[in-house]
């Protein structure tokens, strides 16, 4: 599978990562590569086989919906690039 | 006597018997550990932490109380996420993170007596085979090709820790293995390397790369190390659900067991055009070395081997891709302003990614898009429940496999850089495993022509690390691999 520039800007756009104008094309290139050479897997016949969603070789236990720890705001703000009055800030989203 | 000589069996033995201090041990490591930095192996160092802990087991040891791994010296990858440590998965993106809380394992090997030497360099997020992608550069391999003074890497991802313990600068590390990063460093710096059964150890406080592959594991100079280090890492954690809750079993007593009567599968289809003729040679001393200790070699087929790179380069870049969406510049680590929230996102993580990460995270978000989320990511799904198949096949009529740990020894820094595929190659042996969520070692078996490491792999039943140690073992005993690297700085 080949990727064009258009397609890779639109790939880096849902996953939120700005890719300067300039390196869309070796992008591209790269990324066909590695998309062309995983296409080896038509090659399968995976007719009626279900996916593997987990490989737990063990039943995971179920545990109590309780609460386990809270009042440590102060420790989760404490990386933050910016905080005010005990909150998060982020650029302006609403008008 | 040289206290970085010693295995963890030994020194545990020697503390025991008051031959030296806790704090001798430390101090020794603390120096090496400074001796190594050429090597760029640590990313931060905290030696006035280990000596506060090596007074404590000091104390310990006065009244006779010691612990399982008391004293003993550890490098941690810098995954692991340790409470008040810096901790980033060497990526740009995480500069300055201070954790607030420490990982289960590392927590477990703490409360086990173990003490923090410092955070060992690793693959920007753990994507990689070289420790070359990192933000604060490579690490170099203390081994040196014969007559050839090339810095080498020390393979990947948790290349660090895997420098760090073959040049005498820890007793033993925490690695982490996704797709090979524990036993592919493991091979190319001549120690003992094990990734664990998927759920054997906790993922809680650990960096997530993709989450149904990721599995710690201990680094360590020989399978005896393996084996106690295990047992203090492992065990069920209620913060993880996908930790299984099955009984430890004492892992130690494993080694030294007799594998007579075991039969040991050969995949015929781990024999690749091209292999380098050491490798072939190697593997087949490994097959003569269990038949003498009494065990029968039985050709198995895994068929699907050859598909399983492009299987994993499916599903590990999707998970990533999704566990890195964390990372936005709001909650920790770097932000990049914008004029915008989706612009403060997009400057953010286009500055904070390096190139392999960026890469694997479009590779991911693009398997994972609308219309192409079946042929993609739907298919590798189904493929993997067929490699995992293979292997439940194949152990109806083996206890465990033997192969090589991967296709070559180390590669010079700077090679198979521009190609990525040339280096996702590095990982056809190990990452079969990882699909399948079963445990695999690395062990040192022999030294390639120019004089460098290589190992062999034995894989195992699921929550049967206990014949994949005693194999291990039997390997380690005939090997007799005693080299030691160029830069082996904490026996200077």
């Amino acid at each position: 599978m080949a990727l064009d520039k258009a397609t890779v800007a639109r790939i880096a756009a849902l996953a939120r990562i700005k890719v300067p104008e300039a390196e869309l094309d070796a992008l591209a290139g790269e990324l066909s590569k590695i998309l062309t050479w995983v296409e080896q897997l038509n090659e399968i016949d995976v007719t009626g086989v279900e996916p593997m969603t987990a490989v737990a070789h063990a039943r995971p236990p179920l545990r109590a919906d309780g609460v386990t720890d809270g009042g440590i705001r102060d420790k989760i703000l404490a990386n933050a690039p910016e905080t005010t009055n005990g909150f998060f800030v982020v650029p302006k989203v609403v008008e | 006597m040289n206290l970085t000589s010693l295995t963890i069996g030994r020194a545990r033995d020697g503390l025991r018997r008051k031959a030296f201090k806790a704090r001798e041990l430390a101090e020794a490591y603390i120096k090496a550990m400074a001796a190594a930095r050429p090597l760029n192996a640590y990313l931060v160092e905290t030696p006035d932490r280990a000596l506060e802990a090596a007074a404590q087991t000091d104390a310990r040891l006065q009244k006779g109380e010691a612990l399982p791994l008391d004293g003993v010296p550890v490098a941690v990858k810098d995954l692991f996420c340790t409470e008040g440590v810096e901790t980033t998965a060497a990526s740009k993106i995480l500069g300055g993170f201070v954790p607030p809380y420490e990982s289960t394992v590392t927590a477990n090997l703490w409360r086990n007596g173990a003490l923090m030497l410092g955070k060992t360099n690793l693959d920007e997020f753990a994507m990689g085979s070289a420790t070359i992608t990192g933000a604060r550069g490579p690490t170099e391999n203390p081994w040196r090709r014969r007559g050839d003074n090339r810095p080498l890497v020390p393979g990947g991802s948790s290349g660090g820790s895997a420098a760090a313990v073959a040049a005498r600068a820890a007793l033993a590390a925490t690695g982490t293995d996704t797709g090979g990063s524990i036993r592919q460093p493991a091979s190319f710096c001549g120690i003992v390397g094990l990734k664990p059964t998927y759920g054997r150890c906790s993922r809680w406080g650990i960096i997530a790369f993709a989450s149904s592959l990721d599995q710690a594991g201990p680094m360590t100079r020989d399978v005896r190390d393996a084996a106690i280090m295990l047992q203090a890492m492992a065990g069920h954690d209620p913060r993880d659900s996908t930790s299984a809750p099955v009984p430890v079993p004492d892992f130690e007593k494993a080694v030294g067991q007799s594998i007579k009567g075991l039969r040991i599968g050969i995949p015929k289809e781990y024999r690749l055009d091209g292999m380098p003729k050491e490798i072939e040679v190697l593997w087949q001393r490994g097959i003569d070395w269990i038949k003498a200790a009494g065990a029968t070699p039985v050709e198995i087929s895994l068929k699907l081997t050859r598909y399983a790179l492009a299987t994993y380069y499916i599903i590990a870049p999707a998970e990533a891709s999704s566990n890195l969406a964390r990372y936005d510049g709001v909650r920790f680590g770097l932000r990049v302003p914008g004029e915008t929230l989706d612009a403060m996102y997009e400057n953010t993580r286009g500055q904070g990614f390096g190139a392999e990460v960026r890469r694997r995270v479009l590779i991911g978000t693009y398997v994972l898009s609308a219309g192409y989320y079946d042929a993609y990511y739907l298919k590798a799904q189904k493929i993997r429940t067929l490699i995992a198949r293979d292997f439940a096949e194949a152990y109806r009529n083996c206890d465990a496999i033997l192969t090589p740990t991967a296709p070559s020894a180390a590669f010079a820094i700077g090679e198979k850089m521009d190609d990525p595929i040339a280096m996702y190659l590095n990982d056809v042996f190990t990452v079969p495993v990882n699909l399948a969520g079963l445990p695999g070692i690395s062990v040192p078996a022999g030294l390639s022509q120019d004089g460098l490491p290589l190992g062999l792999q034995v894989i195992g039943k699921a929550f049967d690390e206990e014949t994949v140690l005693r194999v291990a073992a039997v390997l380690e005993d005939a090997a007799k691999f005693d080299a030691t690297p160029a830069l082996a700085t904490g026996l200077a």
